[in-house]
């Protein structure tokens, strides 16, 4: 069951309006207006390459930004859980310049959340830029919006992603979590460059997909010690998504294999779908793949206390021999904020196992 | 037997039917007036509550400094710790002025800022990022001409509400004034606790929320007042019907008895009878109480919302639990409208015949009780607000003069008439107030309720006409100009005034230029100056006033100055008003609602004379409000003027007026229902009594006045006791209206409003009265005009 915050209709219409820059008419402007335009903006540049750590810390010339982590837990007890980190960066305006502190353009939304078989909790956290309450410094890297943070404490030569300690709370759980990467980052698209859209449209990507986990997750019913894998996405752009694509169908898997597949489905307004996937090999290689590639097919739909919406996936890449089928832990993972989305664990059968998460978005 | 019994009683009914008719009526009529009232404070109690429930779970808290300010390290170190606290700036524009609030929309608590909901329900969001406006009520817009300000009708006078950096740039004072504190279920488990990160800090439940409430009670107590009013009036109906039914059947009841129905079983049936009509009646009231209900809840929505800043949806849903409490209510009102009755059944000798004419007719001792017990109530009454405290003590002030009032009017009206009666000169004349006198008892239910609804129609509609004649003065005092230009620099407002010189549209402009000076008593004040226009000559109230004092004002030899620092000072007209080495004669005091400072006016000519470097930025436009439009176009291409530069009030005012139409049109729906109410009890009366009549008549008919000239006599007598009954309820209106303006309102708003007095009013009312009178009396007053001769007759030869 689903128990978010009772949110703030102001400031949900205000995230939504600042996610949302484009008039409020237009039509067709994507999940969260992340289709609508972005004058004034940096733009992603082909051939652009990235530089670590630097990277990791905010890009206020862009639009919109976030740093994902999603984690496939087990409790002792072998019951399968998941947890959700997120912190998304939103500008009204590129840079601060001289509008800092209670003027900045930036705003801060974090989203945590937490899937178990019966149950899924789902909490916001908004803030202004410039202010202190949240933000993200390289060196050393910390990822903050209030009380939660995504901290590394990866020795000094290591890439700070590599390790990290990631807590949260909400008013039915906390969690604290270490993670240790196994693998190198990966990379998306063309060295980082991932393409949204037949006309263009591209975005700033990449990922560390390997991280092992260890930590405490505290429940209504008590403390839960939990291990698992996690999965951290980096992404950033200024228009993501083209002005007929109206929300996406995402996935990242974890095979017992060691492999690893992300995968999306940007669905268009004329039915049709832009997909795109990276296949990545346990020590780390990464292959893109590009539209048509990679299929993903609705097969069953559950009503969930928002939209009803596809819980049970199938999933193919051919290239890779991938024919699998993805069952939602907990059908009703719908996070209820202020723009609702559906996002939880999965598990995979077929012709590969293992666990991942779904997230799907524009289904409300 | 029973059935028998049941038969014998409801063909009294059959034989009656005008009789059912007006029980059934009084019962419906009162059930709707009552329901119809219960339905819109129940409607606007559930959307509160569902309003409440959906935007704040419990309610924000605040958490205070002792040393005032809270450092923006404690409210960081609060949010790392989970602590969900959003940041406040206060600070007054000046000293004495508004207060100047500033939030964070982002992390402010839902609900903290229950004014401006219907605001920020309409405006927006994009704006309160980048440019968060400034909201205030119109009469802080008015009071702060200089500054872009956002109307905001709910929102308290006095206050600017806006986002932290705009707050601090209008009115620069330091660091957070307090912290709002989410509620409990909105903050996350294993928080640490709040003294180890700020051990400074206090807890405290907000304020604002309570005011609202208390407002908004206020409305319904007030429209509950209304329909228990109703429901009392409406029940003066049954009760006459319910007594006339019993007596007329006493040689019924009589027979049954003498047949053997035992009192207990006929006590049984008469009530289960009477249930049965009174739930018949009910349900009937119900639904014309749901239909009245639903035309007048949009307006009250309207005024609710304007008002108290409280949503109300515009539509009615049906609530079982009103539509119980209707049928309950009408169910208690018929059987203790009908308790006299049965008690008396309960009593009746088994050889009683039936006594309709005496039971009409109440001993003059019974008045002299009730007259005695009038009294006692208007006592009570008067010292209900010294001992009970608030509103109750105001309601109470209400209830007992009302109610003492209209027992205290049989006799009353006795004395009126008597007194008429002395001075009669003809024998005809005297037989005529000798009648009239002897026929208050039958009547004095229905002159009772006439009463009653004269006086709450004068009472209410002068508390609603002063409410509206203040605020309108006020507002076309604060907003006379059809629109505000405001210039950016002392270089373009040359150009501006050149070019509206060249503007034939543009009517007047009127200079909006003021200094501030310290007044005598220690408070800064503002000085403005104005120019000798008819706009301030017609707008102005002046509260009191030398001889042409605006003529005086306009050679520069005198000044205006406001209500509150005429009354600090103790200055009057005549007196000399002493701006540092300034001195004027007061040609005149104005009001000046909401506003705490001294204010004065001048000349504008004296006023820049000694004062040459006063900005003169800001200007008022007379011109027809078609042209509003155009000329902002126009001065926006001309001078490139930011919207907010531009402020047609118009459009404020407006608003601000139809609010108190809305508010004014339900309170005079209710005084009409009121009032059609009364008249029906009038109707009812004169029809049981029409039966009852002819004995008196039939005499005088055979000493030789025709039945023309007797029927003209009756109506005349009719509209001589309502006209006295009117002539009571003038003072008993005005009584009322002080009580609802001094005591009521002070107890529900904290201030007192000054109380007008509409002699045109009253006239038509009286008028409507007189007419209502007569509409009542005329179907029993043309069926003594068609009386057969051969029925007077028959008086005398069948006396019962």
């Amino acid at each position: 069951m689903s128990q978010p915050l009772p949110p703030s209709h102001l400031a949900a219409t205000l995230v939504a309006l600042l996610l949302a820059l484009a008039p409020l008419s237009t039509t067709a402007q994507g999940f969260a207006g992340l289709g609508t335009t972005a004058e004034g903006f940096a733009q992603p540049t082909p051939g652009t390459p990235l530089t670590f750590p630097a990277d990791h810390a905010a890009h206020p010339a862009y639009r919109i930004e976030w740093w994902y982590l999603t984690a496939t837990l087990t409790a002792a007890d072998g019951t399968p859980l998941g947890a959700q980190w997120t912190l998304f960066r939103s500008a009204s305006a590129p840079n601060e310049g001289t509008n800092t502190g209670w003027s900045s353009p930036q705003v801060w939304m974090g989203h945590a959340a937490v899937t178990t078989p019966s149950a899924h909790y789902a909490t916001e956290r908004l803030a202004r830029g410039g202010t202190g309450q949240a933000g993200v410094t390289a060196a050393p890297f910390s990822a903050f919006i209030d009380d939660w943070q995504m901290t590394s404490t990866a020795p000094a030569p290591a890439d700070p992603l590599s390790a990290l300690r990631l807590t949260a709370s909400a008013p039915q759980f906390t969690y604290d979590l270490a993670l240790t990467a196994s693998a190198p980052l990966t990379l998306h698209g063309d060295a980082g460059y991932s393409v949204k859209s037949a006309a263009g449209q591209a975005s700033y990507y990449y990922s560390q997909p390997f991280y092992n986990v260890t930590g405490t997750l505290t429940l209504p019913s008590g403390p839960v010690e939990v291990t698992g894998e996690a999965w951290l996405d980096r992404e950033w752009s200024s228009q993501p998504l083209a002005d007929n694509q109206d929300g996406w169908d995402w996935v990242s898997l974890s095979f017992t294999s060691g492999a690893r597949l992300m995968g999306f489905r940007l669905r268009q307004t004329d039915g049709t779908a832009f997909t795109s996937a990276t296949w990545i090999t346990p020590d780390g290689r990464a292959t893109a793949y590009p539209d048509g590639a990679l299929t993903l097919t609705p097969l069953a739909e559950s009503p969930t206390s928002g939209a009803t919406v596809p819980t049970t996936w199938r999933v193919t890449l051919p290239a890779r021999g991938v024919d699998t089928t993805l069952t939602a832990l907990n059908p009703n993972a719908w996070m209820d904020v202020s723009f609702p989305y559906w996002e939880g664990p999965v598990t995979i059968t077929g012709s590969h196992e293992g666990r991942g998460y779904l997230e799907m978005t524009g289904y409300d | 037997m029973t059935r028998a019994a049941l038969s014998a009683l409801l063909s009294h009914w059959r034989r009656h039917p005008g009789q059912l008719a007006t029980l059934l009526l009084g019962i419906a009529l009162a059930t709707a007036l009552f329901s119809a009232v219960q339905a819109i404070n129940g409607e606007a109690r559930a959307s509160y509550a569902k309003a409440e429930a959906r935007l704040s779970p419990d309610t924000p808290r605040r958490l205070d400094s002792p040393a005032g300010r809270v450092p923006p390290e404690t409210f960081l170190a609060l949010r790392r710790a989970g602590w969900l606290v959003s940041p406040v700036y206060e600070a007054r524009l000046s000293r004495g002025g508004a207060l100047v609030e500033g939030y964070d929309f982002l992390t402010l608590p839902p609900g903290a800022l229950p004014g401006l909901g219907p605001t920020l329900a309409t405006t927006d969001p994009a704006s309160l990022i980048a440019q968060t406006p400034a909201w205030a009520a119109p009469e802080t817009i008015a009071a702060n001409p200089s500054l872009a300000l956002t109307p905001a009708p709910g929102l308290p006078p006095g206050r600017i509400v806006t986002s932290i950096e705009r707050a601090r740039a209008l009115a620069p004072d330091g660091g957070f004034t307090h912290l709002r504190l989410a509620p409990e279920s909105a903050l996350p488990m294993g928080r640490p606790p709040l003294v180890s990160i700020a051990p400074t800090l206090t807890i405290s439940a907000p304020e604002g929320g309570a005011e609202v409430a208390r407002l908004t009670r206020s409305f319904h107590l007030n429209l509950t007042a209304f329909g228990a009013l109703s429901f009392a009036v409406g029940l003066f109906i049954s009760y006459g019907a319910i007594g006339l039914a019993f007596e007329q059947r006493r040689s019924m009841l009589r027979t049954l008895r003498a047949l053997g129905v035992p009192l207990p079983r006929l006590m049984t049936l008469m009530m289960a009878e009477l249930a049965l009509l009174a739930l018949i009646a009910g349900a009937l009231g119900l639904v014309a109480g749901h239909l009245i209900a639903a035309a007048l809840l949009p307006d009250v929505s309207v005024s609710l919302a304007g008002l108290y800043g409280a949503r109300v949806p515009g539509e009615l849903a049906f609530r079982p639990g009103w539509a119980a409490a209707g049928l309950g209510i009408a169910l208690a009102g018929a059987l203790g409208a009908g308790a006299a009755s049965f008690a008396r059944l309960a009593r009746l000798p088994l050889l009683s015949g039936p006594r309709p004419r005496a039971w009409a007719r109440a001993s003059a001792q019974a008045l002299r009780f009730q007259a005695l017990g009038g009294g006692a109530l208007i006592a009570l009454g008067l010292f209900a607000p010294v001992l009970l405290p608030g509103l109750v003590g105001g309601f109470a002030l209400l209830g007992g003069l009302l109610i003492g009032a209209a027992l205290l009017l049989p006799a009353l009206l006795a004395l009126a008439i008597a007194a008429a009666q002395r001075a009669a000169k003809s024998p005809l004349a005297e037989w005529f107030w000798a009648d009239a006198r002897q026929q208050i008892p039958g009547l004095r239910l229905a002159l009772m309720a006439l009463l009653l609804a004269l006086a709450t129609n004068i009472g209410v509609g002068t508390m609603v006409s002063s409410f509206r004649l203040t605020f309108t003065g006020w507002l076309d005092q604060r907003l006379a100009s059809e629109l505000y230009v405001t210039a950016r620099s002392e270089g373009e407002g040359t150009r501006l005034r050149a070019f509206l010189a060249t503007r034939p549209e543009v009517l007047a402009t009127l200079p909006i230029w003021h200094v501030e000076l310290p007044f005598p008593g220690g408070l800064s004040g503002e000085v403005y100056g104005i120019a000798d226009d008819i706009t301030y000559r017609d707008n102005w109230p002046l509260i009191a006033s030398g001889p042409a004092p605006w003529d005086a004002v306009a050679t520069g030899g005198a000044a205006l100055i406001n209500e509150q620092f005429a009354r600090r000072q103790g200055l009057s007209p005549g007196d000399t008003l002493t701006l540092e080495d300034w001195s004027l004669p007061i040609a005149a005091v104005y009001s000046d609602y909401g506003n705490p400072n001294p204010q004065a006016i001048v000349a504008i000519d004296a006023l820049t004379a000694r004062f040459p470097d006063l900005p003169r930025l800001r200007h008022g436009l007379r011109i027809a409000p078609g042209d509003v439009a155009p000329l902002s176009q126009a001065l926006i291409e001309e001078f490139g003027l930011p919207p907010s530069a531009l402020v047609p009030n118009g459009e404020i005012k407006a608003y601000s007026l139809n609010i108190f139409e809305r508010t004014f049109a339900v309170t005079a729906a209710l005084n009409a229902l009121t009032l059609g109410v009364a008249a029906m009890a009038i109707l009812t009366a004169m029809l049981t009594l029409s039966t009852q009549r002819l004995p008196q008549l039939a005499p005088v008919w055979a000493a030789g006045v025709t039945r023309a000239r007797l029927a003209r006599l009756e109506a005349l007598r009719t509209l001589a006791l309502a006209a006295f009954t009117a002539a009571f309820a003038l003072p008993l209106g005005l009584a009322l209206a002080w009580a609802l303006l001094s005591v009521v309102n002070v107890a529900a708003f904290g201030w007192k409003l000054p109380m007008h007095l509409f002699p045109g009013q009253w006239a038509l009312l009286l008028a409507t009265a007189l007419l209502t009178a007569l509409l009542a009396a005329a179907w029993p007053v043309a069926q003594l005009r068609r009386t057969a001769p051969s029925r007077f007759l028959q008086i005398f030869a069948s006396e019962r």
